[in-house]
């Protein structure tokens, strides 16, 4: 009884497709699975001369950023570009929605500028579910990161960084290390390595930076790099705010680094074939020895790439996903 | 005026009646049940029959918002509510603006309700100035002036030595110390600290937040023989340890809000904002502790905790939105869901409800022994009906029970002889 147990209800239309993108959790392989090969078709476009395609021509886009991002922004704002789209970017501090103007009334202010599509990084976990219940049903809502829950773009873009180089997924270990507590990538990471079949998954940190029963979400724990790298085949580190550093979660960069830092020392625990990634920006001798993260086992530029092409991938099939919706709704509207 | 009360099923906990009677009330006051006394002739006769008529609830937490937050409710509004939910007397926290913490604000909470009249509302004063946590509050002066008990609600006294001059002082003058328990740097979060918090990737309230100030408040109640009160606790190890506290002697007694009973941290899936509360909904394992509690005599009450919200307060993302449930309407429905699974058998619900709280109060309420005040609920167990926003009397509608299908529902209030509600 009470139940209100299903949060994909909102991010799919009634013929299961994406009419929303809030979070890897819940979604299918076979959804998943077609956001990805959509991306691969997405990926040789940035390397031609004409970058575009109508795919969003005449819809709206408005980048709704709460919380400051550079390379998130910009990837999707180009990758709105490439499929036509107008953009429009909004960085809102969340202290302007505080005094008087209510994060609702944002909302309706731009809705009734006809926007089509939402991009919302936002501070508070679950924000993006709440945008998304509030908004008018043509509009669809693109999760760009909110608060430590979900990031699904990022874990998608490393899901087909690593489809392009590894074939697959299920033969592989994966290792995800660092400030799991506060990531909302590593919780998307896990939701989709699951769903896509992954043989093991693991988790890398100090117990201050684990969340509490992270296993429950189907992952090996492990608080030694030595042990937790061992055989894996793909390192996914996260960065680690230095701000969160002074708050008793850690005694010092150095010891981190030391620790836990991605170096060419404990690089060695995990298969001679093993690759590094990075959802950026990284902080250089506290996550990441410099030469691991231009070398050649690190995939950290391909992730960037591979970002835009999944961005147009979730924003083409919500997109379509809310003209089906609309379509089912009003059949006379066509 | 002459009031009868025909053919309903009488449960009064307090004196351990459960017969199908009548009950007669005569200028504001019981005077007899089963055989009409001699020479009583009604006014009026309410018909009871195929319901229930016990004590008026005593409901030990609501938050009336006034004076200060009348744009969340105000007394006149909640009093109204409350007596929509059968109850009659209310204890209202001290979390006003003003604060509670002079003689001058509580007796404007008292006029103010009396004017309503709608309900009993016995204001709980400070137990340190502006609820500060440094200097003791004016404790006798607000007593005389008709505070019922002390709290520094959830506001932190985070000096030991304080709380424990706050304890000494009340254990002077014999006055009741209520405590809501939970530690102010590990209550951060929004939700409790588990699996689902991991999963949403919501900050974690641990359980260690309530366990650990019970465990200090409870060794400073023994240390200075205060009387005192752990007011709606969320975790099992808390009830456990107030039970062995009052099988060491101490003189303490425990509350839980009914939602905490009923819900679990799992409903906070999907982010819906009506599940934030403070205490956080604890896990299914504290939910099943928490029911055994109640059974085993660790927890003695049960209230609403209502806390009304204007609707812009639940509208943002689930951590910026303010927490708490408006419960004043749905307790004694809720409740009664304990007796459909089986957890209480009806006596001990309604027991739970009316004399416990007015036993831990120490006041004359919830019973209906001759010479006590008429105050009455009826209500009728077989009803169903669905809580709605538009509906609702209370200042706020911020409940995860909106549109649910509730059983029982009362259908008169009676305060003092006078019938308040009437559905």
């Amino acid at each position: 009884m009470f139940e209100h147990n299903d949060p994909n209800r909102i991010q799919l239309n009634s013929s299961g497709q994406l009419r929303h993108f809030l979070t890897t959790e819940g979604l299918s392989r076979e959804l998943l699975t077609e956001i990805l090969d959509t991306a691969d078709s997405f990926v040789d476009m940035g390397a031609k001369q004409i970058k575009k395609m109508p795919l969003l021509r005449g819809r709206t886009v408005v980048n709704l950023f709460f919380e400051a991002s550079t390379r998130t922004l910009s990837t999707f704002e180009l990758a709105a570009k490439r499929l036509s789209a107008d953009v429009l970017n909004l960085n809102i501090s969340t202290s302007s929605t505080s005094k008087g103007e209510t994060l609702k009334d944002t909302l309706m202010t731009l809705e009734a500028m006809h926007s089509d599509m939402f991009v919302v990084r936002h501070a508070d976990s679950g924000a993006a579910h709440f945008i998304a219940s509030q908004v008018t049903p043509h509009v669809a809502v693109i999760n760009a990161g909110d608060g430590r829950h979900a990031h699904p773009t990022q874990a998608m873009l490393d899901m087909l960084t690593i489809r392009r180089h590894k074939g697959s997924f299920e033969p592989l270990t994966f290792a995800i290390v660092g400030d799991i507590l506060h990531s909302r990538v590593a919780r998307s990471q896990i939701h989709a390595l699951r769903t896509l079949g992954a043989r093991e998954i693991r988790v890398i940190a100090p117990k201050t930076l684990l969340p509490r029963h992270i296993e429950a979400m189907g992952v090996k724990v492990f608080t030694d790099m030595r042990e937790g790298l061992k055989d894996v085949d793909v390192i996914m580190m996260l960065r680690l705010q230095k701000e969160r550093m002074t708050s008793a979660l850690l005694p010092s960069e150095s010891e981190f680094y030391k620790l836990y830092g991605m170096t060419t020392e404990k690089l060695a625990y995990a298969h001679p074939e093993a690759v590094v990634m990075h959802p950026g920006p990284i902080n250089r001798g506290v996550e990441i020895e410099s030469a691991i993260a231009d070398g050649p086992r690190s995939l950290i530029l391909d992730q960037v790439t591979n970002g835009i092409a999944v961005r147009m991938a979730v924003m083409s099939m919500a997109m379509s996903g809310q003209v089906v919706e609309k379509q089912l709704q009003h059949p006379s509207a066509n | 005026m002459n009031i009868k009360i025909a053919g309903g099923r009488v449960i009064d906990p307090s004196q351990s009646l459960d017969q199908v009677c009548d009950l007669y009330i005569s200028n504001g006051l019981i005077i007899a049940h089963g055989d009409a006394p001699e020479g009583f002739v009604p006014d009026s006769t309410l018909d009871a029959s195929g319901q229930v008529v016990c004590p008026g609830l005593v409901d030990l937490c609501a938050h009336l918002r006034e004076p200060g937050a009348t744009h969340k409710g105000s007394i006149a509004q909640e009093s109204h509510a409350a007596a929509a939910g059968g109850i009659t007397t209310l204890v209202a926290m001290p979390t006003t603006s003003p604060i509670v913490d002079t003689p001058a604000v509580a007796q404007l909470i008292q006029d103010k309700a009396r004017a309503t009249g709608k309900a009993r509302v016995l204001p709980m004063g400070a137990l340190t100035q502006g609820l500060a946590g440094e200097q003791l509050s004016p404790m006798h002066a607000l007593a005389s002036s008709g505070c019922i008990a002390f709290t520094n609600s959830r506001r932190p006294i985070r000096s030991s030595l304080v709380l424990m001059r706050c304890l000494e002082y009340a254990a002077t003058h014999d006055l009741l110390v209520l405590f809501q328990a939970q530690d102010a740097e590990l209550s951060g979060g929004c939700m409790h600290d588990d699996t689902t918090s991991t999963r949403l990737g919501l900050a974690g309230i641990p359980e260690a937040a309530e366990t650990v100030e019970v465990a200090r408040c409870l060794m400073l109640v023994e240390q200075t023989g205060a009387r005192a009160h752990f007011g709606q606790i969320s975790c099992e190890r808390s009830a456990r340890m107030i039970m062995e506290a009052r099988e060491r002697g101490l003189n303490v007694s425990a509350d839980i809000a009914i939602h905490h009973l009923l819900l679990s941290d799992s409903n906070v899936n999907g982010f819906d904002s009506n599940f934030h509360v403070i205490p956080p909904l604890r896990s299914q394992l504290d939910r099943a502790g928490l029911r055994q509690a109640l059974l085993a005599g660790g927890i003695q009450a049960i209230c609403s905790d209502h806390q009304p919200h204007d609707p812009i307060a639940k509208q943002a993302p689930f951590a910026a939105t303010e927490p708490g449930i408006a419960g004043l309407e749905t307790l004694l429905s809720l409740s009664l869901m304990l007796v459909e699974q089986d957890v209480l058998d009806l006596p001990r619900l309604i027991a739970m409800l009316s004399c416990e709280p007015a036993r831990i109060l120490g006041i004359q309420a919830g019973t209906l022994n001759n010479g006590a005040a008429a105050d009455i609920c009826i209500f009728n167990p077989a009803a169903r009906w669905t809580p709605s926003a538009d509906k609702t009397r209370s200042g706020g509608a911020n409940s995860p029970f909106i549109g649910t299908e509730l059983g029982g529902r009362v259908t008169h209030t009676l305060l003092g002889g006078k019938v308040v509600f009437q559905l």
